[in-house]
C-alpha cells in the first residue's frame, strides 16, 4: 500500500510542501511513471507536427466509484473519446485533481490505478497536471480535469457542415448503460442491478471508421450528459434539417429498457461514456455497419435513423406501434417520475 | 421486455384502431384521468391514429400539477431553514412556487433530497437525529399507501424527527367534480389504472351511476389505452354506462387491502385546494389527529396564502378539458420546461409538457 503514511487527504497534501510530494511521487508519479512527470518541470516540453485536436472536460460524478468504473476511468476515456471522435488519435493528456479533505486514500488510490489502467490501454501519456485539495464540505470527494491533444488524422473530414438529407445515423451500441449504472448507486434510488457503465475508450474504432471510409463517415460524437437525443438535436440546431429515427431500430438491453421504465426515464436521454453517434453518406452504411458490428463492443450497432430536408430543426421519432412524434430536448436535470 | 411488448404491439394496436373506428358514428369527449395516460396517448402518437370523432380531453390526475402554490412555498419555507432535510420525488423539484421552485430553493442552499420512496426519508430521519426531516408526500392514490406506511413506521420506532407535509389527492371527487359542472362535455371516463390498483372499483360505481357515464379503468400502454377507448366508445354508442375494467391483469376488484388499511389508519379526507381548478369537498388526504405529530403543518404551521396573486397559466382550463395545451397563449413562449408558468409544463404526467415535448414543430 503506497499510501502507508496517511488513510485520507489533509489539507496539508495540497500545501506544496513535503506531504504534497509524497502524494505525487509515491502515488501519481510512480503509477504514471515517464519523462515528462519525473522531470518535474513546470511545463511539459512535446514536439508536434500537422493538424491537432485539443479538448478539455472536468468529472465530477458521484459516486466516485460505480459498477464498471471509477472517476478515473472517465477522467480518461473522456477527454480520449472527444479526441477520437473528432477525428485524432490521442496521444498527451493533463490531469488535475482538486481533492476534498477526508478523501480515504484507498479510495484515491484505486482511482489512481483505473487511470493508469485507462492511460495504457488507449497508449495515451499524462505529462502535466496539478493537485488541489479543499476543506470538507467544499468537494465531493474529488473532481477531475482532463486536457488531451491528439493528431488529427489525415483521412478524416468530419464536421457538422458536410451533414446531407439521405446521410445515415449509426449508433454503436445500446444505449443508457453508464446513467442507469451510476443511477442504481444514489442515494435515496438504489436498486439491484447486475448493469455496469460502458465507460471505454472509442479511438480505435473511430480511426479505423476513417481509415477505411474516409469522407464517408461525416460526423461523430461521443453522447454522453443529455443522451443520444441531446446529439441528434445539436445536429439538427445547427445544420437547419431533420431528422427521423425509428424507435423498433434503437438497440435497447433489456436491463437498461426496465431501469428506465420504472424511474421514468428515456434512454435516449441517459448519459452513456462509452457509445457514438456516427453520421455517414448512405453509399456506406452497410459497410459501416458492418465494421462497427465486428468491432469487440459493436455487436448491437444499429442504423436508428437518417437526416431529411423535413421538420428542419426537429428530430420525428416512429413509434413501435407506428404512431409519430416528436423527439424532445433535454431540459436539465434527469428527475425520477412520481408513479 | 415482458409485459410490455406485448402491449406495444404494432398489429394488436392497428386492429384496435380499426374497431375503434367501426364503432364510432359520431362525436365523443372522453376524458382520460391520469397524466401517465395523456403520456401514453402522446409519446405514442396515439392521438393522431384515433378517429377525428374521438376527441380525448386531458384530466386532472397529475398530482403535482394540482399541488397548491401555498403548499410548494412551505416546502421551500422549510427546505431553507437549517434543522430541516426536505425530501420529496423528482417531479415536485421544477415547480414552481409563488417566487421560486425547489430546484432554485436547493441552489440557494436549501437541503432538498430526491426519493423514491418515502421509506427512505425515515432511514435519512433515523440517522440524522439532530435534523428534522420533512416529506413533500404528492400524489394520488397511488402513492399514498407507502407514505401512510412511513408514517407508521416512524411511529413505531418512536422517531419524533419526521414528518408528512401532504398533499395527497383522490381521484373519485375530481370525477365528481367534473361531472357536477354544468358546462362539462365529457361523454365518458378512462379511470386511472394504477389508482385503482390500489383502491380497486367499489369507489366508480356510485359515480357511474349517478352521472349515468361509462367510467373504464385502464392501464397506459398504447394496447390498453386504445382498448380502454374502444370499450368507452363501444357503451356510448350503445347509449350504455357502466363500470368496465380494461386493466384486468393489475387492477382487482377490491384493490389492494393492506395498502388501503395504511391509508385508512394514517390519513382522513378533508376538502383540499386544486392548483388551478379550486376547492373539491373531501378531495384531500390529510393526517389524522393520532398522527398529529408527524403532520409537518402541525409541527411547523400552516402555509401562508399569498392573496391576490394571479396566475398566468391557465392549467385549470386545460385540466377541465377546456382548452388544449397549445392553445394556451403562452404555450411555448413565454411558458417552457425550463421557464415555466404552471406545474403542467414540467410535471412528467403534465399535459403541456406531453404536448411541448412531443408535438412541437
Amino acid at each position: 500500500m503506497p499510501f502507508r503514511d496517511f488513510d485520507s487527504i489533509t489539507l496539508g497534501h495540497g500545501g506544496g510542501g513535503k506531504l504534497t510530494q509524497t502524494l505525487l511521487e509515491n502515488g501519481v508519479f510512480s503509477l504514471l511513471n515517464n519523462d515528462w512527470l519525473t522531470g518535474q518541470d513546470d511545463a511539459a516540453n512535446l514536439v508536434l507536427d500537422g493538424k491537432y485536436a485539443f479538448s478539455t472536460d472536468t468529472f465530477v460524478v458521484s459516486p466516485v466509484i460505480f459498477p464498471g468504473g471509477t472517476i478515473g476511468d472517465l477522467a480518461v476515456n473522456g477527454t480520449v473519446n472527444d479526441l477520437a471522435v473528432s477525428g485524432a488519435k490521442p496521444e498527451y493528456l493533463s490531469l488535475s485533481f482538486i481533492l476534498e479533505e477526508g478523501l480515504q486514500g484507498a479510495e484515491f488510490w484505486e482511482i489512481l490505478l483505473s487511470i493508469r489502467n485507462a492511460c495504457s490501454e488507449t497508449g495515451v501519456k499524462v505529462v502535466t497536471g496539478d493537485t488541489k485539495v479543499v476543506e470538507k464540505g467544499k468537494g465531493d470527494k474529488i473532481f477531475i480535469n482532463t486536457t488531451g491533444i491528439g493528431k488529427i488524422h489525415s483521412s478524416a473530414k468530419l464536421g457538422m457542415k458536410n451533414i446531407r438529407p439521405g446521410d445515415k445515423i449509426l449508433l454503436s451500441g445500446p444505449p443508457a448503460r453508464h446513467g442507469i449504472a451510476i443511477m442504481s448507486k444514489r442515494q435515496g434510488l438504489e436498486f439491484e442491478t447486475t448493469l455496469t457503465s460502458d465507460t471505454r475508450p472509442l479511438h480505435l474504432i473511430c480511426m479505423q471508421l476513417i481509415e477505411q471510409f474516409e469522407s464517408g463517415i461525416r460526423f461523430m460524437r461521443d453522447p454522453t450528459r443529455g443522451g443520444v437525443a441531446t446529439v441528434l438535436h445539436d445536429i439538427v440546431r445547427h445544420t437547419n434539417l431533420g431528422i427521423e429515427i425509428r424507435e423498433n431500430s434503437l438497440p435497447l438491453e433489456n436491463e437498461v429498457a426496465g431501469a428506465c421504465e420504472m424511474l421514468g426515464f428515456d434512454p435516449l436521454f441517459v448519459a452513456n461514456e462509452g457509445l457514438f453517434v456516427c453520421v455517414v453518406s448512405p453509399e456506406i452504411s452497410d459497410a459501416c455497419l458492418h465494421t462497427l458490428q465486428t468491432w469487440k463492443h459493436g455487436a448491437q450497432a444499429a442504423v436508428i435513423g437518417n437526416v431529411v430536408n423535413e421538420h428542419p430543426g426537429g428530430v420525428l421519432m416512429h413509434s413501435k406501434i407506428g404512431g409519430k412524434r416528436m423527439l424532445p430536448q433535454a431540459s436539465g436535470e434527469l428527475l425520477p417520475r412520481i408513479c | 421486455m415482458k409485459y410490455l411488448d406485448e402491449f406495444r404491439d404494432s398489429v394488436l394496436v392497428h386492429k384496435l384502431l380499426r374497431k375503434i373506428r367501426s364503432t364510432v358514428t359520431q362525436p365523443w369527449h372522453i376524458m382520460e384521468v391520469c397524466g401517465g395516460q395523456t403520456h401514453g396517448l402522446v409519446r405514442h402518437g396515439i392521438l393522431d391514429m384515433l378517429p377525428e370523432q374521438i376527441r380525448m380531453i386531458h384530466g386532472p390526475g397529475c398530482p403535482v400539477c394540482v399541488t397548491p402554490v401555498a403548499l410548494i412555498d412551505k416546502a421551500i419555507d422549510l427546505s431553507m431553514r437549517n434543522n430541516v432535510i426536505l425530501c420529496s420525488y423528482g417531479d415536485m423539484l421544477r415547480v414552481p412556487g409563488s417566487s421560486i421552485s425547489l430546484q432554485q430553493a436547493r441552489a440557494r442552499g436549501g437541503d432538498i433530497r430526491i426519493l423514491y420512496t418515502p421509506l427512505e426519508a425515515v432511514t435519512i430521519a433515523r440517522n440524522n437525529p439532530s435534523k428534522e426531516v420533512v416529506f413533500f408526500a404528492v400524489g394520488f392514490e397511488t402513492t399514498a399507501p407507502a407514505n401512510a406506511l412511513s408514517v407508521l413506521q416512524a411511529h413505531k420506532a418512536g422517531l419524533r424527527n419526521y414528518s408528512v407535509l401532504s398533499a395527497h389527492v383522490l381521484v373519485p371527487p375530481a370525477i365528481e367534480a367534473i361531472m357536477s359542472d354544468p358546462g362539462t362535455i365529457v361523454n365518458g371516463f378512462l379511470a386511472a389504472g394504477h389508482v385503482c390498483t390500489v383502491m380497486g372499483l367499489s369507489e366508480y360505481e356510485p359515480l357511474v351511476e349517478q352521472w349515468k357515464v361509462p367510467i373504464v379503468v385502464t392501464g397506459f400502454e398504447p394496447v390498453d389505452l386504445l382498448e380502454g377507448i374502444w370499450m368507452v366508445v363501444s357503451q356510448l354508442e350503445n347509449g350504455e354506462y357502466r363500470l368496465e375494467n380494461q386493466y384486468r391483469r393489475v387492477v382487482s376488484k377490491n384493490g389492494n387491502r393492506v395498502a388501503i388499511e395504511w391509508i385508512r389508519q394514517v390519513f382522513e379526507h378533508r376538502t383540499r385546494e386544486w392548483r388551478g381548478i379550486g376547492e373539491i369537498p373531501l378531495s384531500g388526504l390529510f393526517l389524522r389527529e393520532k398522527f398529529k405529530h408527524y403532520d409537518a403543518l402541525q409541527k411547523f404551521g400552516e402555509p401562508e396564502i399569498q392573496a391576490g396573486k394571479q396566475e398566468d397559466c391557465r392549467s385549470g382550463d386545460i385540466m377541465k378539458g377546456k382548452i388544449k395545451p397549445p392553445d394556451c397563449p403562452h404555450f411555448g413562449n413565454k411558458c417552457t420546461p425550463v421557464f415555466p408558468l404552471g406545474a403542467p409544463m414540467v410535471s412528467s404526467e403534465g399535459a403541456c409538457a406531453a404536448y411541448y415535448q412531443y408535438r412541437q414543430k
